[in-house]
């Protein structure tokens, strides 16, 4: 594949230095009357090169679509996320169609219109029905999609806390993720920057009880079926906890605590036995073998064999490692993460230890 | 030419009038005429343009090929490439200074800065701008401002790296990232000049459209340039103060120790007294701005286009009134949609829902802007010279780059895309290849006019296939790698084997934008070999009713010689036939320019 591009692109790389080399040619006109003005010829010329490039145009976005197509994220892993798919859907359809008869029509029509000599333009400087027309089926169109994503995003954001949600601070840092639970308790204890020492990382104020059951993670256990509210709390700089997987996003902010909540619907497991996540995992294999050979080649350790896991990961510049702040994420059943769960050490617990 | 007034007779009154030899000094540097002036902009924009350009190739190549060495960023990087190896947070300083470069000095400057100052006196029939010496002071003001910024990128801790938009933490702590101590400092004193010098070019232009109107120039009879150029300097005159009161406090919170933005930090094992304030402010601040920067951008863009495109098509621009209806609208709508920017950053989701509405709104004004564009193609005799091309390649871009507008508009779908390289995508077709096809566009048209000399049409011809195959070959795959989730401003994205499967895509718009890079080198030696050896221009080469094609070749101060031209019709009076339909108004000659009265067997029309 990517041989086939390289020899397509040096290809059109060679048109170009070909077509240099003609500079010192081309810029000295031959005939000494040329007005450096289109003329017939040229007119015809570049309407035939419109058509070229209309084909052109139109075969790279079949390509896209169908080769790239398959990079595409898989099906959403949470609740909501079905209603971001068909959202998603429904305007990219919309406007994939309008993108391909406008363009069709553009180029089209600059083509047939192309200049000739005794060609007459028409006059036609005005049409109200045809305005009102173009205007009025742009507003229907949109005030389809402005409702349906208005209903959607209320729903999405409208979070209630009932006795069954799972409350859980993600905690963003230059450059990694924390994740804090509530414990027995159900309820966060208070925390600020200001409390940061030792192994009190996240800032904790140990004078408030309901600290003292937290439990601090770095890897990020879900129950399937849960809903779940996030607390981001983060210590220096703007971040942003991007669950691409679950259709989710908020932007952590120093001095204020955001939220974001969602119900996942597929664990680990079920998302790595699913067709597109076999292919996909598959395809990555293959391309690591083949770069661990030239990896090993050097000299250099080979790459590991890539499983697929859920993650999450920062969306808004940070710093110099931005590229690589993450956190795994687990899905699993309850009984699975209750048990995790239980394993885990509380902050009484972290503390004592010093 | 068997009307058309004109006056290229020489030796008469007005020129005599201003007989003393400018000085160097007085005619090329420190000069009053907005011609001069205008060029200056140019040139300046120019090569900020190719030093904005060269950065995006010297990342796309880290993005092809992470972590590998290149002679290149060995020779052009230095101690910020130890072997060859681009540092990250070097990546992260090219990324945000070609931003800053791109949409303010290039985008803003060299595009609005030129052909408002070119265009603005000559299409309205003026002598010039209204304060030829405020105009002198902002071409000064955005040099300086171009001089700070590229210094920045030789100082010792590295050039800012916050991205363009500088978000604070990060922007106001040098213990968060090198690049926000002193190459930020230079950042902020750079732009506090650039907006200065946007204030008072944008003043100059509201004044000179509003006051030095020939007589019969309603305002109904504007070119639809002169209608865009004059929008754009209102908005630009309404938000760009905000930017600057969200630099002064981001000045004051990183040196006075003040807390606007700041609250409760830690870093490096230290807590900061900083207490209080709110990064979303200065995000509310700076979108105030930046949205309507984008338009502030394109719609210098669409009045060009709108121009070259009846000029070519030998046809006037279709819906004139609604067209300035729309570039109304969204001017107005422009003010009040930056809160999409922010759907995830924290604020309130019911402003969202707000701003979701008006984004969406936005939508209409620029469907029925793209439609009349296609109309005025429609039954045309197309001229197809470069700037025609490059006109209908604008439209193209500005049609495929916008629909994505309506993903990302959409509070509830921006969720998942926001950050993503779809974002990426979607702009750099809408307002970043789009405005930069207008520009050219208007450098092929209004060359003549500038420097009195042609543009080669064939090296023009190449230069704009190749760079529309190179364009859509960069950014129409880029919306699949943002669509698969990854995020934009990634030093590399080996970190995530997930991603493994998006090389060859990366390597794929790479190569493609070397190729769109390296064919600009055609036009720069046709534009600078151009002004000097390019075949002499005739008065109006490309058959135009507009007043600037009325003044002679050689530039003069006060750009008429003896009176100034009397505008008796709308500028668009391509292809109109008489009453009986026999012939074009003026016997063979498809065009009537503004100047030219109403004939006898004419039908008045209502401009």
């Amino acid at each position: 594949m990517t041989t086939l591009l390289i020899i397509i692109v040096i290809a059109l790389l060679g048109i170009t230095f070909w077509q240099l080399s003609k500079i010192v040619k081309l810029s000295k006109p031959a005939d000494s009357n040329d007005t450096e003005i289109a003329d017939n010829k040229d007119n015809k010329t570049q309407a035939k090169l419109m058509l070229v490039f209309t084909v052109f145009l139109y075969g790279l976005m079949f390509y896209s679509f169908w080769e790239y197509g398959k990079l595409l994220l898989p099906e959403s892993a949470s609740e909501h996320g079905h209603t971001f798919d068909q959202l998603m859907l429904i305007s990219m359809g919309l406007l994939i169609f309008v993108q391909m008869i406008t363009q069709f029509l553009l180029h089209w029509f600059a083509y047939k219109y192309h200049g000739k000599k005794g060609r007459k333009a028409l006059f036609y400087a005005d049409n109200d029905k045809l305005e009102f027309i173009w205007t009025i089926i742009p507003v229907i169109a949109l005030a389809g999609l402005i409702i349906y994503g208005l209903f959607s995003w209320n729903d999405i954001m409208n979070l209630e806390e009932t006795d069954d949600t799972l409350v859980i601070e993600i905690y963003a840092y230059q450059f990694d993720w924390r994740a804090r639970y509530a414990g027995d308790d159900k309820t966060l204890g208070k925390a600020n920057v200001r409390f940061i020492e030792g192994v009190n990382q996240l800032g904790l104020d140990e004078s408030d009880p309901y600290t003292e059951d937290d439990i601090i993670v770095s890897e990020l256990h879900l129950p399937k079926g849960k809903p779940v509210i996030f607390k981001f709390r983060s210590q220096d700089v703007l971040h942003s906890a991007y669950f691409p997987h679950f259709r989710a996003q908020m932007n952590v902010v120093p001095g204020m605590i955001t939220q974001f909540g969602f119900t996942p619907t597929l664990t680990t497991a079920e998302m790595r036995e699913t067709d597109h996540m076999i292919d996909k995992v598959h395809n990555i294999n293959e391309i690591r073998q083949e770069n661990s050979i030239e990896l090993e080649a050097k000299g250099d350790m080979p790459l590991e064999e890539y499983e697929f896991d859920y993650f999450m990961l920062c969306n808004k510049i940070c710093g110099a490692s931005h590229y690589n702040m993450q956190m795994k994420i687990i899905v699993e059943e309850e009984e699975d993460f209750d048990a995790w769960l239980s394993e885990q050490q509380t902050f009484q617990e972290l503390t004592a230890k010093k | 030419m068997s009307v058309a007034i004109q006056h290229n007779e020489s030796g008469n009154a007005h020129e005599e009038h201003h007989e003393h030899k400018q000085t160097f000094i007085e005619k090329y540097i420190f000069s009053y005429d907005h011609k001069m002036i205008s060029k200056q902009y140019l040139i300046t924009g120019l090569i900020m343009g190719v030093i904005g350009i060269t950065m995006s190739v010297l990342f796309r190549i880290q993005l092809a090929w992470p972590g590998e060495s290149f002679w290149i960023f060995d020779a052009l990087l230095g101690k910020f490439a130890k072997n060859g190896v681009m540092d990250p947070s070097m990546y992260l300083a090219l990324v945000t200074i070609h931003g800053t470069i791109m949409v303010f000095f290039v985008l803003t400057a060299g595009l609005s800065g030129t052909f408002s100052n070119l265009l603005i006196p000559l299409q309205i029939g003026a002598r010039d701008m209204a304060s030829g010496f405020l105009n002198m002071v902002s071409y000064w003001l955005f040099f300086i401002s171009c001089t700070i910024m590229l210094s920045s990128l030789f100082i010792e801790s590295g050039p800012a790296s916050a991205g363009w938009t500088v978000y604070p933490p990060l922007s106001a702590l040098p213990q968060a990232i090198g690049g926000s101590g002193m190459g930020m400092t230079l950042w902020l004193i750079s732009m506090a000049f650039f907006i200065a010098s946007q204030i008072i070019a944008g003043l100059n232009y509201i004044v000179t459209v509003l006051n030095l109107r020939t007589k019969g120039m309603s305002m109904t009879r504007l070119p639809l340039t002169v209608w865009a150029l004059f929008v754009t300097a209102i908005i630009g005159l309404v938000s760009f103060p905000v930017l600057l009161s969200a630099a002064l406090l981001l000045i004051m919170d990183r040196s006075f120790g003040t807390s606007f933005f700041l609250s409760d930090i830690y870093i490096q094992g230290e807590v900061l007294a900083h207490q209080g304030g709110s990064p979303v402010l200065f995000e509310h601040l700076f979108w105030f701005l930046g949205h309507p920067e984008v338009y502030i951008v394109i719609l210098p863009a669409m009045g060009l286009v709108s121009e070259i495109m009846a000029t070519n098509a030998r046809k006037p621009i279709f819906g004139y009134r609604a067209m300035i209806a729309s570039i109304l609208a969204i001017a107005f709508l422009s003010t009040i949609v930056w809160g999409h920017h922010m759907f995830v950053s924290g604020m309130n989701p019911f402003l969202g829902s707000v701003f979701t509405f008006t984004t969406l709104l936005i939508a209409i004004p620029s469907a029925v802007k793209a439609f009349n564009w296609i109309t005025t193609l429609w039954k045309g005799n197309l001229q197809m010279n470069p700037a025609m091309l490059f006109s209908i390649g604008f439209v193209s871009t500005f049609i495929t780059g916008g629909l994505t507008g309506i993903i990302l508009g959409d509070s509830t779908l921006d969720i998942n895309v926001h950050d993503t390289y779809f974002v990426v995508a979607h702009f750099h077709l809408v307002m970043g290849i789009s405005a930069i096809y207008g520009l050219l566009a208007g450098v092929y048209h209004w060359f003549p006019k500038m420097f009195g000399r042609m543009m080669n049409k064939n090296l023009g011809y190449v230069h704009f296939w190749i760079t529309a195959i190179g364009a859509y070959g960069v950014f129409f795959p880029m919306h699949f790698v943002g669509l698969a989730g990854l995020p934009r401003r990634y030093y590399s994205n080996t970190a995530f084997p997930y991603f493994d499967d998006l090389t060859d895509v990366n390597v794929l718009i790479t190569l493609f934008t070397i190729l769109a890079a390296s064919v600009q080198v055609v036009f720069l030696f046709n534009f600078f070999y151009s002004i000097f050896y390019g075949k002499k221009a005739t008065q109006n080469p490309w058959n135009s009713t507009t007043l600037e094609w009325t003044t002679p070749v050689k530039h003069l101060h006060g750009n008429w010689p003896g009176e100034l031209p009397t505008v008796y019709r709308w500028s668009y009076d391509y292809s109109k036939m008489n009453k009986d339909e026999t012939d074009y108004i003026l016997a063979g000659q498809d065009f009537v320019p503004q100047n030219v009265p109403i004939q006898d067997n004419e039908e008045e029309t209502m401009h």
